[in-house]
């Protein structure tokens, strides 16, 4: 696919950034706001349901098996798989779509919640019709994307009528996007995780079998019912097809959200950003995921098996830019900081190990006011947390830090003896409008 | 029998170590307390006592049965 960058738009966040290739979620109207349902379906060919209601669910979920479709919410776990664990349920389910997106770096779903709304209730409705749903739910990250998926609902008619029986805004804690947190919200408890089994797809929401799935994630499977596996793997690699929303922020002019295909080199993301060409570090796939050196990984494809020899993943789709001259250290001493807040609280290796391993990261960002064993003692504890909590968050932090440790190697050596090389502060984003602003 | 495996939620435990010291040879202990659970399936000599260390969780914690951990700890269906 030719690398064609499409034009920018504004930087905030109710436009897109556009895209690299052919763009399929951002496609349509270039203005700002919700892309309205006549609107929707002249461009697509009609509503979904008229297409939708001829198909045997089996039939789409080849589909989406062909398609290889995966999670965009960072598990990239096989679509097709999941369905296919529903539709076996035999009995009445629950689908959610997912728009939490607690990851501070992120803003891909907020930015396809509030321009798209029909593309992601076109993939709801087909995920209904596949897994036979008898209770739908949105869950959007704040009440402006509230108001635009219940405007969005009142327009759909006819086939295309869904019935929607909550569109409710998240919990803001790092871990409420989790599935079971998820489901823990929508049942009306704290939006923390638990322990699976039992699986969501036994017992999820209101004890039903439930779906839990990323909105971009069921952008793509609407397209996929629509047009077809062919269609969809026309982009992407053959490995990973498709497109994904990436949100690019930190040192760039025109950062915001872009469609790309997998595969492509993060070094084309960067440009399409106007990234600052002296930047050295970027974080890729969030607050779990991993700093690859520029320009070295500049190459390097947007995908699990290009990012793989960097120790990184896309996960959801962060690119974060380091300023040149902030310390990685410092600054990800702030982001590990934080992140040990965001646990939940439930378990103990994650509430104790966590807040260990970010305050003795806290004397390396020092300079010169960490003792002798303090790496040591990082890497036993972050040993010690790995694999051990109901959720995934623990080893995310564990992912970040070490890779933190090892990315700014030279940096960890320089602190430990008394220097710091950094000579303005970072901004990683931390809760909303707060960034890591470690001073020089 | 079958192999067992020996699991814990950690949500519910507090780190009351009743686990360990009825299972030292089997169940480590972390920085802060909590249990270091085999991954591997419990050895036939210590399959009793591996009953008893479940049944004395005060926090209902452990689990005994063939599932193994690494397909529990599995996120997605």
């Amino acid at each position: 696919m030719p690398l064609t960058v499409a034009r920018p738009w504004s930087r905030s966040l109710d436009r897109p950034q556009g895209g690299l290739g052919a763009l399929r979620l951002l496609a349509g109207p270039r203005r700002g706001g919700p892309e309205p349902w006549a609107e929707h379906c002249d461009r697509l060919g009609g509503p979904i349901g008229t297409e939708i209601r001829r198909r045997s669910p089996l039939s789409v979920i080849e589909d989406v098996r062909q398609a290889g479709l995966t999670g965009r919410g960072g598990g990239a776990f096989p679509t097709a798989t999941k369905l296919a664990a529903l539709a076996r349920a035999g009995r009445r389910t629950a689908v959610i779509a997912n728009g939490t997106e607690t990851e501070p770096a992120s803003a891909k779903d907020s930015v396809l919640l509030r321009l798209r709304p029909h593309l992601i209730l076109d993939g709801l409705e087909a995920a209904a019709k596949v897994v036979q749903a008898s209770a739908l739910a949105v869950v959007v990250p704040t009440e402006l994307e509230r108001r635009i998926l219940v405007s969005a609902l009142t327009e759909r008619s006819g086939p295309s009528a869904l019935d929607v029986t909550e569109v409710v805004v998240a919990s803001r804690a790092f871990v409420a996007g989790e599935e079971t947190s998820v489901v823990n919200w929508l049942d009306g408890r704290a939006a923390t995780p638990r322990l699976q089994p039992p699986r969501l797809s036994a017992r999820g929401w209101g004890n039903l079998p439930t779906l839990v799935q990323n909105v971009e994630t069921l952008a793509h499977l609407g397209l996929v019912a629509r047009f077809g596996p062919r269609w969809f793997r026309t982009a992407g690699t053959g490995a990973e097809p498709g497109t994904m929303l990436v949100t690019v922020s930190g040192a760039a002019e025109r950062t915001g959200v872009y469609e790309v295909p997998l595969g492509v080199p993060l070094g084309a993301i960067l440009a399409a950003a106007a990234g600052d060409p002296s930047a050295r570090f970027a974080l890729i796939g969030g607050y779990s995921g991993a700093w690859l050196r520029l320009p070295e990984a500049a190459s390097a494809p947007m995908s699990r098996a290009g990012l793989r020899p960097h120790a990184g993943a896309p996960g959801a789709g962060v690119v974060h830019l380091l300023e040149p001259g902030a310390c990685g250290l410092a600054e990800g001493h702030l982001v590990v900081e934080w992140m040990a807040r965001q646990s939940a609280g439930q378990c103990g290796p994650c509430v104790h190990g966590l807040y260990a391993i970010a305050k003795t990261m806290g004397t390396l960002a020092r300079p010169g006011s960490s003792g002798p064993n303090d790496l040591e003692l990082i890497s036993r504890w972050c040993g010690q947390v790995e694999g051990r909590g109901a959720c995934r968050h623990p080893d995310g932090v564990v992912n970040f830090v070490r890779s933190t440790l090892r990315t700014f190697g030279e940096e960890v050596d320089r602190h430990l003896r008394g220097r710091c090389s950094a000579t303005r502060s970072g901004a990683l984003p931390l809760a909303r409008g707060q960034f890591s602003r470690a001073l020089p | 029998m079958s192999e067992r495996f020996l699991h814990v939620d950690p949500t519910m435990c507090v780190g009351h170590g009743l686990c360990w010291e009825i299972l030292p040879e089997l169940i480590g202990v972390d920085d802060w307390g909590y249990p270091l659970l085999p991954e591997g399936p419990i050895p036939r000599e210590y399959r009793r006592r591996a009953a008893r260390a479940r049944a004395a969780c005060p926090a209902l914690a452990l689990r005994l049965d063939g599932i193994r951990p690494r397909q529990r700890t599995r996120v997605e269906p």
